[in-house]
């Protein structure tokens, strides 16, 4: 058996995207900017694309701007807050500890050029509250980018609610909804937000293309030059068919939204149920308030990357806050945020699962990951260490 | 594949797991906040010819596998000859290791150590100039974020 459980990495592109994209690599590959039928018939399907997109979302076509993917649209949306913000003397950007690094890194740029980037707590259960973005905004803040689930531990965070003191205080709220769009439900009106940014290989669309929503009246600014597409904004040849798959999956995903979400919660509760009856285990993240798809897990006195490889060899496929997987040697940041010590993080695994995961395979992985945690604890001096009172335990049970 | 044929299989199938109840050296290395920690047993002869050796690890793949490679290459030699293993010598038997894994194998490198220090001490024995100065400390697992020229750890 064959298990993916890596959702929110990556996932697989639907039948209904592939079959919509197609199209537009063999018959339909003019480019749109072309008078000709083939470039006409790629214009028109990027308009569809975008009232798709735009419906799903509650926004309107014109504030859909399409992307590389998630990571260009934070990049474009925070960059242009702060140079907007900067002319009007405004240096102030606030955020959470636990965003993605497409967030993060973008923001420790900023900071190197002057701006004063604070990053907000988001507690043991992994989520930021809007009490503690309404003391933290300033006369001069710019920007608060807060996304709207993390992508490692799945905690959802109360987006509407910092959007609405956002508003009130006349901030600009960016959010980063790469992992909520297409699973949870995403109104732009009812968030309050200003801007947010997707990607389409989360939700069964194709890697390489996402969009910024950007309300209108918030001014953006290119990374790319060149070119009039998307109303200027991002210069470069339009992905035409990725553009379509990812509206195609967007749609699907949106039309079954709430089906989805009740099945796959299940599967995400049975593993989570099962997971925890190995000892000195912990659950990453709030119980309730998380990804339909997200199990992060931790298991002292083991090291997730060799877990993750034992995984792999009895056929589940996921992935690890652990140093060891990542080229830094730093664990997760993620975890680190929610208080998890090192020790703890080294040993944690995600799961994140779909709808096109099964209960026979949910049932596979309650049955594999204890007896994988068990042979390395085996061979793992810091388990005995722990057993003998040596060293303390973090997860008591 | 991130890691060779050879890790894998020393992943899999570790040699010489285990402890030795009555070791005559027994080096542990690394600490739980690095990730990774080695302990090394080994039983030594009249003719200091370690006649014995076995290993308990926590850490990644390539910590279990540098592990047991290490505790291969040492079994049957004396304990001179397990003082010149060098990291490079367990990377080039395993057929190499990832750039940021090469501090895994430091690890191994220095487990031995460890353990033959160990074992002089408990003979009473003079510890050879070139490790007295030898320390367990976190060197090996030192914080170099753009050591592959990448500070993320995260890429989805």
């Amino acid at each position: 058996m064959l298990v993916f459980a890596d959702n929110a990495a990556t996932t697989a592109v639907s039948q209904t995207a592939l079959d919509a994209m197609l199209p537009f690599y063999k018959e339909f590959y003019g480019n749109p900017s072309s008078l000709y039928r083939i470039g006409q018939k790629a214009a028109e399907a990027l308009q569809e694309a975008r009232q798709t997109v735009a419906d799903c979302i509650g926004a309107d076509p014109k504030e859909i701007y399409f992307t590389s993917g998630g990571s260009e649209a934070d990049n474009q949306a925070i960059l242009s807050a702060a140079e907007e913000g900067a002319k009007k003397g405004k240096k102030h950007i606030l955020s959470t500890k636990f965003e993605h690094h497409a967030v993060l890194h973008t923001l420790k740029k900023l900071e190197s050029q002057g701006f004063d980037i604070e990053l907000l707590d988001v507690h043991e259960n992994g989520i930021v509250t809007a009490e503690q973005v309404a003391a933290a905004i300033r006369d001069d803040t710019a920007l608060v980018t807060i996304m709207m689930a993390n992508n490692e531990i799945g905690t959802i965070q109360p987006i509407a609610e910092i959007g609405e003191v956002c508003r009130e205080k006349g901030v600009l709220f960016h959010c980063d909804a790469v992992q909520a769009v297409g699973h949870l439900p995403v109104s732009v009106h009812a968030m309050h937000v200003d801007m947010l940014s997707a990607s389409a290989h989360k939700f069964h669309g194709p890697k390489g293309t996402g969009f910024l929503y950007c309300r209108t009246g918030v001014r953006l600014h290119n990374l790319i030059e060149g070119g009039a597409q998307e109303k200027g904004r991002r210069a470069g040849t339009e992905n035409v068919a990725g553009i379509v798959g990812m509206a195609a999956a967007l749609k699907e995903a949106c039309d079954n939204l709430e089906e989805n979400r009740q099945y796959v919660t299940r599967l995400r509760d049975r593993v989570i149920e099962g997971l925890s009856a190995i000892p000195h285990s912990i659950l990453n993240g709030d119980r309730e308030r998380r990804l339909p798809g997200n199990i992060n897990m931790s298991f002292e006195g083991v090291e997730g990357e060799s877990l993750l490889l034992l995984l792999d060899d009895a056929g589940i496929e996921a992935s690890s806050g652990s140093a060891c997987t990542s080229s830094s040697l730093e664990p997760s940041h993620v975890l680190l945020a929610i208080g998890r010590p090192a020790e703890v993080a080294h040993g944690s695994i995600r799961l994140t699962l779909c709808e096109y995961n099964t209960e026979e395979e949910v049932e596979h992985i309650i049955r594999e990951v204890p007896k994988a945690v068990q042979t390395l604890r085996d061979m793992s001096p810091y388990w005995e260490e722990l057993q003998k009172g040596e060293r303390k335990f973090y997860v008591v049970q | 594949m991130l890691y060779s044929e050879k890790v894998m299989d020393h992943f899999r199938n570790p040699r010489n797991v285990g402890k030795i109840e009555d070791a005559d050296g027994i080096g542990e290395v690394g600490n739980p906040v690095c990730g990774d920690i080695m302990k090394m047993y080994i039983k030594v002869n009249d003719d200091d010819v370690i006649t014995d050796v076995k290993f308990n690890t926590f850490g990644c793949g390539s910590a279990i596998a540098t592990s047991s490679m290490a505790t291969e290459m040492i079994k049957g030699k004396s304990v001179t000859e397990a003082l010149q293993l060098t990291n490079k010598a367990v990377v080039e038997a395993l057929d190499g290791l990832p750039t940021h894994k090469i501090h895994c194998s430091v690890l191994a490198e220095e487990a031995v150590k460890a353990a033959v220090i160990d074992f002089y001490k408990k003979k009473g024995r003079e510890i050879p100039e070139e490790l007295k100065n030898f320390e367990i400390n976190c060197e090996s697992c030192a914080r170099e974020p753009d050591r592959a020229g990448n500070g993320s750890s995260e890429a989805e």
